[in-house]
């Protein structure tokens, strides 16, 4: 499923945040949103998710307005995508088992056993084999993050959303995460969003990218991170080059 | 691909003659849709010298066939059979590389999982290994009031203030409404009583005394433990779910002094005087019931009401008003200061508060009303 932004304008109130926001997702991508800190990448990722609506402007989900459509038609559009928040965002009265099964017991009409079963294999897939009945309070930071990617991919979505994969790993376990990312987009073909300022992971993993700017309140640059660290604009390429142009 | 007529999930056996059990999966595999059963499979592997996974003619798959052959590897695996996973697609053959190249992990939750009796064992000795932290949050709390006293305790003095606010002034509306329905009822239960023998005009010593010496101060606090004490213990579990508890800490701030100690003294202050308002408000309510169902006069009232109160009846109400709020501080702290660090401690926070706040002030009520009696005052 590719996503297509249209014109979108992003807003609190009247604080205007990004405005004329223009690109395409496409299918396969590994679509970076990248920009300096508070000019609106966190923002941008809520209205992909359809956690907040547009100000002005259409995202288009294949086909589909994703804010002209019912409710109905929006949450199975939600349900295609898994999301892999800043901390994990797990629910802490429920085991990593749980946490992954719920969706499957909610969405997928799955006997307990068998969304048991398959949120095993996810948490085998992110390298958790063995913490199933853990609960997020008993793990770390690292594994959290792990585990949340196995809940994001419970109902294997076609597009999966990052929001600072690397925040608070280190640099061992973000490149491993790094790896594993590219590893499940590989093999399941699934469409990759990442929000991230780690240059390592831009460049290790991103195909495509856009760049928010904080000043001009608009995106300055769009494609390929290696291409524009050459040839973007010069705010973008201080910031993939952290200032030393 | 055959989008209007999807082939079903099927998974086929080939013996091959070099004793290898071919396994060939192909269709549609859809989590939620009748599947193969894996069983006859894994029984067959007895009798194989390896498995080879293969696929054909495979139109789409998800999870559920990676579960599927998740199985048949991890059988082959216990069998000590080798695994050919080559003739699968790319994809499948790297997730099934990915979801076995980490060992499982040996070690037992953290948090093993107790049979009931066991469960009882541990909640008793929690209750009791938790007595001795009671203890030093008293002793704590003792001397950063000591310290306030001799005004060398370190607190934010806006927030002082607004904790106040919070306490006092922002209770008034709901403490009105209880206190004037709790007036009322004790109006009408005692007057359908005292009625009988006509002397309603004693309306006016059951509700002045019974809310100024006892209901004003019993409802304060239960309101308090349900609004301020149950905030309290939100506030600090948040604090402690963020950190900010940690980072006070590690300024050196002296956490009782700078969060425990200004609610406590804030509830301890406000509360003489939401007591003092809530038992006016009572009396009042009486007044108005007295005067309008049972034709008392508002002056006869307001005389009989003077004559039956004195002055150890306000003082007694208030003592208790005073040690209730301070047992809600107590409770509402306590629990937020032990709070863990999840969504679910904070709730469990603040429901403890509340429960533990209403019954340190029941406790309380028992034996302050029968101190007293005994005292006679």
């Amino acid at each position: 499923m590719a996503i297509a932004v249209r014109d979108l304008c992003m807003a609190f109130g009247p604080r205007v945040i990004q405005r004329d926001l223009t690109f395409d997702i496409r299918r396969g991508d590994i679509f970076v949103i990248m920009g300096g800190s508070g000019c609106g990448k966190s923002t941008l990722l809520r209205h992909l998710i359809g956690l907040q609506a547009p100000a002005q402007g259409r995202v288009l989900f294949g086909d589909t307005d994703f804010w002209q459509v019912d409710e109905t038609t929006r949450q199975t559009i939600q349900r295609r995508c898994g999301v892999l928040f800043q901390s994990g965002a797990l629910w802490s009265s429920l085991t990593l088992q749980e946490n992954v099964a719920l969706p499957l017991l909610e969405f997928a009409r799955q006997e307990d056993d068998a969304a048991n079963e398959l949120a095993a294999m996810k948490l085998a897939l992110v390298g958790l084999a063995g913490f199933e009945n853990f609960y997020p309070s008993e793990i770390s930071g690292g594994m959290k993050k792990r585990a949340g990617l196995a809940r994001a991919m419970a109902l294997d979505p076609e597009i999966l959303f990052f929001d600072e994969p690397s925040a608070g790993l280190d640099p061992l376990s973000s490149a491993r995460l790094d790896e594993l990312i590219l590893e499940l987009r590989a093999s399941l073909g699934a469409t990759v969003v990442i929000v991230t300022h780690e240059l390592a992971s831009i460049f290790a993993i991103g195909n495509q990218a856009v760049f928010l700017d904080a000043e001009t309140k608009t995106m300055i640059a769009i494609g390929d991170p290696q291409q524009l660290a050459i040839d973007g604009p010069a705010p973008v390429r201080a910031f993939l080059s952290r200032g030393k142009t | 691909m055959t989008p209007d007529a999807p082939s079903p999930a099927a998974a086929v056996l080939v013996p091959r003659e070099d004793g290898t059990l071919q396994v060939v999966v192909s269709g549609h595999w859809r989590v939620g849709q009748a599947l193969p059963d894996p069983a006859p499979i894994v029984t067959a592997l007895d009798g194989a010298a390896a498995l080879r996974l293969a696929a054909e003619r495979l139109d789409a798959w998800d999870s559920s066939l990676l579960v599927f052959l998740l199985r048949l590897y991890d059988a082959a695996v216990l069998r000590q059979r080798p695994v050919d996973c080559q003739p699968l697609p790319d994809g499948l053959a790297r997730l099934i590389r990915l979801a076995r190249v980490v060992p499982r992990a040996a070690q037992p939750p953290l948090a093993s999982r107790p049979t009931w009796l066991a469960h009882i064992g541990h909640a008793a000795l929690a209750r009791w290994q938790s007595f001795p932290e009671w203890l030093s949050f008293i002793g704590e709390l003792t001397l950063a009031t000591l310290r306030f006293f001799i005004g060398r305790a370190r607190y934010r003095q806006e927030e002082f203030f607004w904790l106040i606010e919070e306490c006092g002034p922002r209770a008034l509306p709901i403490v009105s409404l209880i206190s004037f329905l709790v007036g009322t009822i004790l109006a009408y239960m005692g007057a359908t009583q005292l009625a009988l023998f006509g002397a309603q005009i004693y309306i006016a010593d059951l509700v002045g005394i019974g809310m100024v010496r006892e209901i004003a101060a019993l409802m304060t606090g239960i309101i308090l433990a349900g609004r301020t004490g149950a905030a309290f213990a939100a506030q600090l579990g948040t604090m402690q779910v963020n950190e900010e508890i940690d980072a006070l800490r590690t300024l050196g701030i002296p956490v009782i002094e700078f969060l425990v100690l200004p609610r406590v003294l804030a509830l301890l202050l406000m509360a003489p005087l939401l007591t003092l308002y809530a038992a006016v408000v009572g009396v009042l309510a009486g007044a108005l019931i007295a005067a309008l169902v049972y034709d008392v006069g508002f002056n006869a009232y307001y005389f009989q009401t003077v004559a039956a109160l004195s002055l150890p009846h306000f003082l007694v109400g208030l003592f208790k008003g005073t040690v209730y709020a301070g047992l809600v501080a107590f409770a509402g702290c306590l629990c937020g200061m032990r709070c863990g660090r999840s969504a679910q401690a904070v709730g469990e926070a603040t429901t403890a508060a509340v429960v533990l706040g209403i019954l340190l002030i029941t406790i309380s009520a028992a034996l302050l009303t029968i101190a007293f009696q005994r005292l006679g005052i």
